[in-house]
């Protein structure tokens, strides 16, 4: 008995050194409960993919081959489960993040991992203050609110003919931040915001403050906020009778903004988005058969950014030669290589370079590309 | 002067809501100086599960009118909320009647968690549709004012409901029985009143308010989730105590007068403000009047003077 158990050690000892690669530690971290969860675990599935195809082609890193182990975490889209999970990461020794998805998350796990110098990417936060901490180690392959509010701003006066802008925000990081960025680029390109409202993200009745934009009389309304409240303050205008052409931002730039809105959506309703639709994407086909192929499933919003997100982890780390988060961190900023959603180059503050920003307009039942 | 009165329609529809479930506060409240917090979650069963119930409808009759269908949404929604009123009662409440003040309270906190997360069980976590079967789309519009159908159905529900429960209670032997229950219960036990089963009846009372409030607000706003009642409870209790808790006619009041303060205060306190406030303060300006009202009147607007109960 006690012989097989000494074989048995032995022959574990001998297939461990057989293999001698380095297993690299990867965490990856999204709401996987709760009403985001099918965004999440889309996030999660694009740098799974990611790191399981870097594994297949056997990279070598340093001169020695490592094996990319992925660790996903679920942080509920809640702050301080967020920083929980950032913790429990980092004493794992994971060497870099993929996530959080919420910036309301993102930003505060950021303090976490620079304290303990593991570079993080976020493929979906979009709040400009988390590249704005002065954190050398984080970044984001997605456009942020100031790329996308500025976008929004010009397109309601340039292309809806916007001359008296009303903005309702929901007093959020996300809301409000955006909503400033877009007052400011309507502003400059020639437009008056005639009313700017607030609301909170877990109102439903927004009859009073569209009562008083409706007496303010704008030709563009935009919202700042998520299609929870987006869906039926559009059935309100309805209501009211007021016909003002409707924008908002991602929040709002859902199936569910539509179902949501009921009999209150129709053509005269746009919303933005960072990045470029999957169509128009340079790597999208064949991304998009792998991913079906691999997770049986449909890419929903941040999949091509995540896997953006974990291929530049992986390629940061081949140039430095290694593994080290202190070694390869500044590498990822002369990162500079053709991604699924665009060249892959990130600016001094870790922002990507040239973050596009799409619009969609509702028509024949869902959001088409403009 | 279209604004104006454009507010004053969004806070009467908005404020009938807040009465209905105000009333159920104070009910409860005026027999057994108890808060049921978890009762602001029965106009979320009411809405769910009329909402399950119209699914349900629509897929063995999809043909049958929309009154019809409304109808019976709500002949299965009141009975299910009652039933969990008088459930609550039943298992929770009443084992702690004679206990200290805070335990009820705290069990009925408790409850309201309960029941939301076992709706976010049943029901799962997101935004459900619901359908509006009484038209949205806006009446021709009087000197600038628009109205819809089901804000008007709001309006007429409401008002014919409170009347029905002032006749209740005023006018026959439950309600008397209500009202002596209320003043003392023990000297209403004995002369004969069955205080429990009056007691049971307020719950039973007020949860059928509120799952008819549940089924106005869902139609109203077209959307229903487990969360829903947490913010017009809040609202209802505010105008509750507005009014003068205990009070029916004051829960009314207390509701309307709710509705139409955040409504113009929403719409004006900017301009009163110079410009200094803006609307994301629209529900201080609500808690400001109720701060006011009860340094003037501790009781609430319609509150009677009352001693200290031994």
């Amino acid at each position: 008995m006690k012989n097989t158990v000494v074989a048995i050690a032995i022959m574990g000892m001998g297939v461990s050194f057989a293999q001698a690669q380095e297993v690299v530690k990867i965490g990856g971290v999204a709401p996987l409960t709760g009403n985001i969860s099918h965004l999440g675990k889309d996030l999660e599935n694009g740098s799974r993919m990611a790191l399981e195809e870097a594994n297949a082609q056997g990279i070598e890193i340093g001169g020695k081959k490592v094996k990319f182990e992925f660790i996903g975490e679920d942080d509920q889209a809640d702050p301080r489960v967020g920083t929980t999970v950032a913790q429990r990461l980092v004493d794992q020794d994971v060497k870099g993040i993929v996530g959080h998805l919420n910036s309301g998350t993102s930003i505060p796990a950021s303090r976490i991992y620079d304290q303990a110098g593991i570079p993080m990417i976020s493929p979906a936060s979009t709040n400009p203050t988390f590249t704005q901490q002065g954190f050398a180690g984080v970044f984001r392959t997605i456009a942020n609110d100031i790329q996308q509010g500025t976008a929004i701003g010009q397109f309601s006066v340039e292309k809806l003919g916007a001359k008296k802008l009303a903005i309702i925000d929901d007093r959020t990081a996300y809301g409000q931040g955006l909503a400033d960025e877009t007052e400011k680029a309507a502003k400059a390109a020639g437009a008056e915001v005639v009313a700017r409202e607030f609301t909170s993200n877990n109102a439903t009745d927004f009859n009073a403050i569209l009562t008083k934009i409706r007496a303010a009389n704008p030709d563009v309304i935009f919202f700042g906020g998520m299609d929870a409240q987006g869906g039926p303050m559009l059935r309100q205008l309805k209501q009211l009778g007021i016909s003002a052409k409707f924008i908002t931002g991602d929040g709002g730039c859902s199936p569910e903004m539509i179902r949501l809105a009921g009999d209150g959506i129709n053509e005269n309703v746009y919303c933005s988005m960072p990045g470029v639709p999957l169509a128009k994407m340079p790597g999208a086909a064949a991304f998009l058969e792998r991913y079906k192929a691999r997770f049986n499933a449909d890419v929903q919003v941040y999949s091509p950014y995540a896997y953006d997100a974990a291929n530049a982890l992986v390629k940061a780390m081949q140039a430095a030669g290694s593994t080290d988060p202190a070694k390869y961190t500044p590498e990822i900023k002369k990162l500079n290589f053709p991604g699924v959603t665009g060249t892959v180059s990130f600016d001094d503050k870790g922002d990507i370079r040239g973050g596009a920003v799409t619009v969609y307009q509702f028509k024949g039942g869902d959001w088409s590309a403009m | 002067m279209e604004t104006l009165l454009q507010q004053l329609i969004n806070g009467l529809t908005i404020g009938s809501v807040y009465a209905l479930v105000a009333l159920g506060y104070t009910m409860v409240y005026g027999i057994l100086g108890l808060i049921n917090f978890a009762h602001g979650d029965l106009v979320m069963v009411g809405a769910l599960s009329a909402l399950q119930t119209m699914m349900f409808l629509m897929g063995v009759a999809p043909g049958m009118s929309p009154i019809a269908m409304l109808t019976l949404a709500l002949l299965v929604a009141m009975p299910v909320c009652m039933m969990l009123g008088f459930t609550m009662e039943r298992l929770a409440y009443r084992r702690l009647r004679n206990a200290p003040r805070l335990a009820p309270l705290i069990t009925a906190i408790g409850m309201s968690f309960l029941l939301q997360t076992i709706a976010m069980i049943l029901w799962g976590r997101s935004y459900h549709t619901f359908p509006q079967l009484i038209s949205t789309t806006p009446l021709q519009p009087i000197a600038g004012v628009f109205i819809t159908p089901v804000q008007i159905a709001i309006l007429i529900t409401s008002a014919l409901i409170m009347v029905a429960l002032i006749l209740l209670v005023t006018r026959t032997r439950v309600g008397r029985a209500m009202r002596a229950t209320a003043e003392n219960h023990k000297v209403a036990s004995l002369m004969g009143v069955d205080t429990n089963a009056v007691i049971a009846m307020t719950f039973v009372v007020g949860a059928a308010l509120a799952a008819v409030a549940g089924v106005m607000f869902a139609s109203n706003y077209g959307i229903a989730h487990y969360g829903m009642g947490f913010m017009p409870g809040l609202k209802a209790f505010t105008a509750a105590v507005l009014g003068g808790i205990g009070n029916l006619g004051g829960a009314m009041l207390g509701g309307i007068t709710l509705g139409l303060v955040e409504s113009f205060g929403a719409g004006y306190i900017e301009d009163l403000s110079f410009g200094f406030l803006n609307s994301s303060y629209q529900d201080i300006f609500a808690f400001i009047i109720l701060g006011l009202v009860l340094i003037f009147r501790p009781t609430g607007l319609l509150g009677e003077r009352v001693s200290d109960r031994a």
